[in-house]
């Protein structure tokens, strides 16, 4: 990204790009007319832009025709949607109980001393971001993780690792 | 001669590597010069084989699992496209003693057939409820789902079909026909076999809804953790208006019904009906106040039937079949069958579709060989994260919705969390009220406030701090969550708590807290 490019750095320090407020306003022009569009736009957004940038909140409640409020209500009450970039991967790590019984808090105490992370943080790199979720309905072959789209079972703290060795090595379909 | 081989594209067989055993046997195939046709079906649900690899012989299905790539060389050397001996070989499928002994009527294609192929479908007996629908006034096919004694397989089991004639009773130019397809209950994935295993059969299933109480457009509310079922329902949804099962004009019979899928954002409490129609209208997922009823005023303020993909995809078959050959099966009020799912450290864990009436240990013993780390079984939690923890003494209890009331526990969406002896029941009422904090929609207090405040009393509890009192403050704060939450998951964290307390109250004891391992 040039310098050129940036249009905004918000409090945060977010830089805010032309791209990625035209992809905004993009996805806002191609749903806003189905029923209900906000969570439908979120989802887009995120999928696109890799989180809800803070300065797209304003941006979508003008084109949808809500109050920030409301915007800034849904984006936060729902677990998926990210507000802060960070993360080329995203590693959802089951914490309920399925998982527990099969020793989940374990995979789970070692991902986070290998990321060196807590939930919500992204490694150093830059490459993974290790989140929490609440069941990934694998619960006969647990303990489960979800990198990206990609479900794995059976994670053990050695598998865990090669899952992260294969997600950051481009040659296997990672970005580095 | 082309052989066809079965390889599921299910999110757990994939999770333990289908895709890769696909490809390999495939590649092997080319290297041989054998003419090899992978069609990837749904899981046949038994999950400690996946990936479960099926051969088709003139004698039927054979059954290779769980095969990884590096066996597959092996495999073909020993002729297993034949339907050969192995040390992976469990036989003809249909003959293994887990799946022939079930009942299988809302499962019975899944595994069986391909879920991208309408031809499939409709050549397992797909669309004959649906036909029969068409042919049949409104009213008549709320009163065979009434007669057949379906009732809400997402956990409260209310009767389908009175929530359905509630619909149909009200006059209004638009109603919505909404799945709850946000099975949030860990131990559960039962609806995510059926939508990634046979999709038709819940787009059937709704269609029938639709057109029984009047309603013309459909949303399935699909949790976002399920892409590969995501994918499967907007393939199924896509072939469906193509060959005029779905859109204007259903079968020519110039009557109307449209379905599309809406993804959830992660929140539990969106499981909640209430919940989930405020999310499906793109607001916070926060519950509201009954009444007025969903089928009265639900999504948009219109008359709505919201059901759980279970319940939805049970229907077919009663239409088919008829009222009484589903309400045969069962015990009791509950009637029909349960897709029960067998989860956590079990040996042979799965899906396991049996008429009501089975007890647990049947379940926990016959079916899963036990513990998966041969360690003694020492608690069940059935009914999901809001179901109690159920001791070796109750494992007699039959899977019927009164004997679980009975017992103060839940049935709910019929997953069964399975503990070993290494279990630490006090950590686990702990995590029901974080569970409870985290997901809690900040609506009422008892459930908002509440859920925080018994993690700390819980937390002193075990520490020893004044044991007593802190256990007589948690009891007293569980009667508040019990009876003055707005809606179930305020309203019934106090059963894993207070089951955990009741059976196991040595784990929250500080001087024989040593006996359990960190």
């Amino acid at each position: 990204m040039t310098n050129a490019k940036i249009v905004n750095t918000n409090a945060l320090g977010q830089v805010v790009s032309r791209v990625q407020i035209d992809a905004v306003l993009g996805i806002c022009g191609e749903l806003k007319a189905i029923p209900a569009p906000l969570i439908p736009v979120l989802h887009a957004v995120q999928e696109k832009v890799g989180f809800v940038p803070r300065e797209a909140v304003p941006l979508i409640a003008r084109e949808l025709n809500l109050s920030i409020a409301e915007v800034h209500g849904v984006v936060s009450f729902y677990h998926y949607f990210r507000q802060d970039p960070g993360g080329r991967h995203i590693v959802h790590l089951c914490r309920a109980e399925a998982c527990q019984a099969v020793g989940a808090a374990e995979v789970e105490a070692h991902a986070k001393r290998t990321l060196g992370v807590d939930f919500h943080g992204t490694t150093r790199d830059g490459a993974i971001r290790l989140e929490p979720v609440y069941c990934l309905g694998n619960c006969a072959l647990g303990p489960s993780i979800m990198i990206d789209h990609e479900l794995h079972g059976r994670v053990s703290a050695q598998r865990f690792d090669e899952l992260m060795q294969d997600t950051r090595t481009p040659a296997a379909g990672g970005k580095p | 001669m082309k052989t066809r081989i079965y390889v599921p594209r299910d999110a757990a067989a994939r999770s333990v590597g289908a895709d890769a055993t696909a490809q390999a046997i495939l590649a092997e195939g080319r290297r041989r010069g054998i003419d090899v046709e992978v069609i990837r079906n749904g899981s046949r649900g038994l999950l400690w084989l996946e990936p479960l690899v099926e051969v088709v012989t003139p004698a039927g299905r054979v059954a290779y699992g769980p095969v990884q790539p590096a066996d597959v060389p092996g495999l073909f050397n020993q002729g297993f496209i034949s339907g050969a001996s192995h040390a992976l070989a469990h036989g003809p499928t249909e003959e293994i003693p887990y799946l022939k002994s079930q009942e299988r009527l809302t499962f019975a294609r899944v595994g069986v057939t391909d879920p991208r192929s309408l031809e499939d479908y409709l050549g397992h007996g797909g669309y004959r409820g649906l036909k029969a629908a068409l042919d049949m006034e409104p009213a008549a096919i709320v009163a065979a789902v009434t007669t057949s004694g379906l009732r809400g397989r997402g956990g409260a089991a209310f009767p389908a079909g009175i929530k359905w004639k509630t619909v149909l009773g009200v006059d209004s130019p638009q109603k919505y026909i909404v799945c709850n397809a946000d099975e949030g209950d860990s131990g559960t994935f039962s609806d995510r076999m059926v939508m990634e295993g046979d999709p038709f059969l819940l787009i059937e299933g709704m269609t029938i809804a639709g057109i029984a109480t009047g309603a013309t457009s459909g949303y399935i509310y699909l949790r976002w953790e399920y892409p590969d079922a995501k994918a499967a329902l907007n393939a199924a949804i896509a072939t469906a208006y193509e060959k005029h099962y779905l859109g204007e004009n259903i079968l020519g019979t110039g009557k109307r019904f449209d379905l599309e899928v809406r993804s959830g954002a992660g929140a539990y409490i969106c499981g909640e009906e209430t919940s989930l129609l405020e999310s499906l209208e793109s607001k916070r997922g926060q519950v509201r106040f009954k009444p007025p009823l969903p089928a009265i005023q639900g999504l948009f303020g219109k008359p709505t039937v919201i059901n759980n993909v279970i319940t939805l995809a049970s229907v077919p078959i009663i239409l088919d079949k008829g009222a009484e050959y589903y309400q045969h099966f069962g015990m009791g009020r509950s009637r029909g069958t349960l897709p029960i799912q067998l989860a956590g450290n079990i040996k042979h864990g799965g899906l396991i579709e049996k008429a009501f009436g089975i007890t647990l240990r049947e379940l926990l013993y016959d079916y899963g060989g036990g513990s998966l780390t041969g360690r003694p079984i020492r608690a069940v939690q059935v009914g999901g994260p809001l179901g109690a923890y159920l001791p070796e003494s109750q494992f007699d209890t039959c899977l019927d919705y009164e004997a679980f009331t009975a017992i103060k526990g839940m049935l709910g969406h019929g997953g069964i969390v399975v503990f070993d002896d290494t279990v630490d029941m006090a950590a686990q009422a702990r995590y029901a009220m974080e569970f409870c904090a985290v997901e809690s929609c900040g609506k009422c207090t008892p459930c908002r406030i509440g859920s925080t405040r018994g993690m700390e009393v819980i937390d002193r509890l075990i520490a020893g701090n004044n044991p007593a009192k802190q256990e007589k403050l948690l009891r007293d704060l569980c009667d508040t969550l019990t009876y003055g939450s707005l809606c179930a998951l305020g309203g019934l964290t106090p059963y894993p708590v207070l089951s955990a307390l009741n059976h196991f109250p040595e784990d929250f004891v500080t001087s024989v807290r040593a006996r359990v391992p960190a």
